[in-house]
């Protein structure tokens, strides 16, 4: 069984899965830029205290569900959503859908994931994908950061939908439901509400973890990295903020560029100068947080490492926290029509 | 990001799937690149391992100097931390630190030792003397 699905691969598994499942049941005009930005899926927090893998809590993102429920929501399409506690009931649920010609979006640990390197499988559990067919005891996967689909067997797959551990899956599966046309009107709207939602999230947090604020907190933290922790712990803490920052299923410069994508494409729908302008400010703020990346990885590869070194890191932070500051200032006084 | 700043460090998921990035051309517009992977991501991922085997090494020394039991090596191992550990073996998370001292750990019977070693897929013995084959 196989349903008839266009995989197309994006740089956020859950943009992507949001994308392909919409497109699937013929919202034709949504792309991965366009699902980020009406999911309001740009954010930052710094969790003091909390540690994940023996560094610090860093997300660039928001809770992992939230872009494809928001991006629904905007635009007025009911989505199917279920956690299970037993395996089997999980499985049935998956086998079901896709018989009823759907495709599935799971919420997976990359773990156990067979088709990722080694290297990459931690226990982060905010992994997505969409199951798209059955064949004999495989079912067809599309991971939409892979270049290619693939396959995982039964045994795999469920072992990857009840991964443990924090934000655990639990079998979760989800869709959009069919039967909904969606006019360009409906997009510039969810345009709207996505930008609005975004603000408030990235400057109207009254919390100094939180958004822009949280960045700067973060820049302000690196500063004292040196002297509280040591060198070699303060390496593995940058280490881990990039890791958070540019790799798979996260990413902060690259999600600046997807938003200063978003905006670009907002502007067919809203010709609204303020959009384009603030799309260069993203772009700015991306190639800055990629530039504080370099000066990071010269601490933690032992290139660099002085005081000042550390300062130049935090205030690289600084920096991109004023340019996002002045770009969600910015989309704030857009007048909607 | 400009288009032909795209890095292509080739990294050791480069090799089976490129990533997509989002980056501007000549005239500043948005356009989808694909990218091997980055130089600074992959040390970026070294840094993590390396320490991973730090923490490995020290746990290892631990449980032969009898301070810990060889659940913490294999914990360390698996990357795991004791919450993580609680939810695959489903035993409590009071019920791990108690195993992880030698002492207790020597008295389990085998039907726990089990439970642990099919979730650092181990065998007992194994699970005992730390030599995996």
């Amino acid at each position: 069984m196989k349903i008839d699905f266009e995989h197309i691969q994006s740089a956020h598994c859950e943009n992507g899965v949001t994308t392909n499942l919409l497109r699937n049941i013929g919202v034709s005009q949504i792309t991965e830029p366009l699902a980020f930005g009406i999911g309001a899926g740009l954010f930052y927090a710094y969790i003091p205290l909390l540690k994940i893998n023996n560094g610090p809590a860093i997300a660039f993102r928001t809770l992992p569900g939230l872009i494809f429920k928001r991006t629904c929501r905007s635009l007025g399409i009911k989505v199917f959503r279920q956690r299970f506690h037993s395996k089997e009931a999980a499985q049935k649920m998956l086998d079901a859908t896709l018989a009823n010609g759907q495709a599935a979006g799971c919420q997976v640990g990359v773990y156990y994931l067979p088709y990722f390197p080694k290297e990459y499988r931690f226990h982060f559990n905010a992994h997505n994908l969409v199951v798209y067919g059955k064949e004999d005891d495989h079912y067809l996967i599309s991971d939409p950061v892979m270049e290619n689909t693939t396959t995982l067997s039964s045994y795999e797959l469920e072992r990857v939908r009840f991964a443990k551990g924090a934000l655990a899956p639990k079998g979760q599966l989800y869709y959009p439901e069919r039967g909904h046309v969606i006019t360009d009107e409906q997009i510039a709207t969810g345009i709207e509400k996505g930008i609005k939602k975004n603000i408030k999230n990235m400057i109207g947090i009254p919390a100094p973890i939180a958004g822009v604020n949280g960045i700067r907190f973060t820049g302000n933290r690196i500063k004292k990295w040196r002297d509280k922790l040591g060198l070699h712990t303060a390496g593995l803490y940058l280490a881990q903020l990039v890791r958070m920052q540019e790799e798979i299923g996260t990413g902060g410069g690259g999600f600046r560029y997807i938003y200063g994508a978003f905006l670009q494409e907002a502007f067919a729908y809203h010709p609204n100068e303020i959009l384009l302008e603030t799309s260069q400010l993203f772009t700015m703020a991306g190639d800055l947080w990629r530039t504080a990346a370099v000066q990071a990885a010269g601490i933690y590869k032992g290139r660099i490492g002085s005081q000042e070194d550390f300062n130049v890191m935090g205030d690289y932070l600084l920096e991109v926290a004023e340019i996002e500051r002045k770009a969600f200032v910015a989309l704030s006084k857009i007048k909607w029509q | 990001m400009k288009k032909e700043d795209v890095p292509q460090d080739l990294s050791s998921l480069g090799k089976i799937t490129k990533e997509v990035c989002y980056a501007t051309d000549g005239s500043g517009k948005y356009t989808k690149e694909l990218s091997q992977g980055w130089e600074v991501k992959i040390t970026a991922l070294d840094t993590a391992w390396s320490d991973i085997e730090v923490r490995m090494n020290a746990a290892k020394q631990k449980v032969l100097n009898g301070e810990a039991s060889p659940l913490l090596f294999f914990m360390e191992k698996a990357l795991m931390d004791i919450s993580i550990l609680a939810g695959y073996t489903g035993f409590w998370k009071f019920q791990i630190a108690r195993h992880m001292k030698p002492k207790i750990f020597k008295k389990l019977n085998d039907k726990i030792l089990q439970r642990y070693a099919d979730v650092f897929n181990v065998r007992i013995d194994e699970l005992k003397s730390m030599n995996i084959e």
